[in-house]
């Protein structure tokens, strides 16, 4: 906990300063997706980001949390088997997501983008007739698994996906659900 | 065998494999084992096994291997290709899913490079967000992005489209600038065909060719169209095709796919492959009037 009290004795905050934000780091993106449901389901607010260039190893993604609530965080983390390989504190160059979701009507179809996924809709019986997007293996997995479903049964991308193209497809999930059952 | 595809295949049961293969209606058979024709590294291998037959050439061999998102597959046939990378005697190779890990990506770069014939090198999906990460874009003969793909090489600290800072998803409008600015930061591949309602032909980070018709709206959400592109532009490449005129007829012949089989969103790759050969000498006819 050096890093708290050395964060916590400092007078004032320099312009850049240090952020209130940890993040969790683990050796793999599957981890960090059911890290942060465990967190979620915890009732603690998290967000999946982009680690700092030095901490970068490959298709990686980091859970931030708010480093007042570290006790917690690793108590729920540790009930869940889901210890990080290190807890950092957030600088400022955490990497922001893509937020924005795009949506075009093709017909009765309802095609939803975010960030590099898509996911493709038919109005009519709330069928998911397409994914695409994407580059990281467990998309044309992901696509197998929900393609043919109705958007009220598939199951949910975050639950079978590993990697950043999975998440992205969870987010353009939750966006085509919002649209199609409100 | 002239050309190598290099990728995955969306079940966790599939064991490494290297060889040729064959494409039947649906599904393609790689040693004695069959997987079915929906998008990703099949799609990309039934394309390119189709253009290439049209093309009265070898189809592509392929080293493939079972990965549904864990990692553990691309890490398995990484290992195997650094150590088996005196078998690569392929005119070119095509990188498709697999997953992003710069230290293997460099092992293969490096390891294909000291050939003593450097193939050509090709890169989509997972292993381009890998090239592009290692720093070695450049070294990289083509990449085939999307819109969203190319504002990633663009952005010079981003580690993957989903993180791809400031363009708000108006990276259609924008792909000259960004082509620019990928190859002024060394972050592009030699040449680009950059794929979307414009595509881009881009050699040396100078565009060369546009193709924005036919245009098939239906297109756009059908998963693996990106793949079929990857295909044909393989394929072409393999038949001895000049870089740029091989992007050029490969984004020709993926439109008139959308025109012969005049799909729905709902369509999958495998109900387009039937027109391919089609598709492809319509291209190529078109591309010859126009030199």
């Amino acid at each position: 906990m050096n890093w708290l009290r050395g964060l916590l004795s400092r007078k004032a905050p320099s312009v850049r300063g240090l952020s209130e934000k940890g993040m969790l780091l683990y050796p793999s993106t599957g981890e960090v997706i059911r890290a942060e449901e465990a967190l979620r389901q915890s009732g603690l607010e998290v967000a999946v980001k982009g680690p700092p260039p030095d901490l970068r190893q490959g298709c990686d993604m980091v859970v931030e949390f708010s480093l007042v609530q570290e006790m917690r965080v690793r108590e729920v983390l540790a009930e869940r088997n889901l210890q990080p390989l290190r807890v950092a504190v957030a600088q400022d160059h955490l990497l922001e997501p893509v937020s924005l979701f795009q949506s075009k009507e093709l017909g009765s179809y309802l095609m939803v983008r975010a960030a590099n996924m898509k996911i493709t809709v038919d109005r009519r019986d709330l069928r998911i007739v397409n994914v695409s997007g994407g580059g990281c293996p467990d998309v044309p997995y992901l696509a197998e698994m929900l393609v043919g479903h109705t958007l009220d049964a598939a199951p949910e991308p975050r639950s079978l996906g590993q990697t950043l193209c999975g998440y992205a497809l969870q987010l353009a999930f939750d966006e085509a659900r919002r649209q199609c059952l409100g | 065998m002239s050309w190598l595809i290099v990728g995955t295949v969306p079940r966790a049961d599939f064991s490494l494999a290297w060889g040729p293969y064959t494409v039947q209606e649906r599904a393609i058979e790689v040693l004695g084992v069959t997987v079915n024709v929906a998008r990703g590294t099949p799609a990309l291998m039934a394309t390119a096994f189709v253009a290439a037959r049209a093309l009265g050439i070898d189809p592509p061999e392929a080293l493939i291997i079972g990965d549904t998102g864990s990692g553990e597959g691309s890490r398995t046939l990484y290992a195997h290709l650094v150590e088996n990378r005196g078998r690569v005697r392929h005119v070119g190779v095509t990188f498709h899913y697999l997953m992003p890990d710069v230290v293997w990506h460099n092992k293969i770069l490096w390891g294909l490079e000291e050939l003593a014939e450097r193939p050509l090198l090709v890169a989509d999906a997972g292993f381009m967000y890998a090239a592009k990460m290692s720093g070695y874009a450049d070294h990289y003969d083509l990449f085939t992005p999307d819109a969203g793909e190319m504002a990633f090489l663009a952005d010079e600290i981003a580690p993957h489209p989903f993180y791809t800072r400031g363009f708000l998803l108006q990276e259609e409008a924008m792909i000259p600038e960004l082509i620019d600015t990928a190859h002024a930061g060394a972050n592009a591949a030699r040449h680009l065909l950059v794929k979307g309602q414009t595509d881009y032909v881009v050699a040396g980070g100078r565009i060369v060719s546009r193709v924005s018709e036919p245009d098939t709206p239906a297109m756009e959400p059908i998963g693996g169209t990106g793949d079929t592109l990857t295909g044909l532009v393989t394929a072409l490449l393999a038949s001895g095709m000049e870089m740029t005129e091989a992007c050029r007829t490969a984004a020709l012949a993926n439109r008139y796919l959308g025109v012969l089989a005049n799909p729905t969103p709902a369509f999958g790759v495998a109900e387009l492959l039937p027109f391919l050969p089609e598709a492809l000498e319509r291209a190529m006819r078109d591309v010859e009037t126009s030199l």
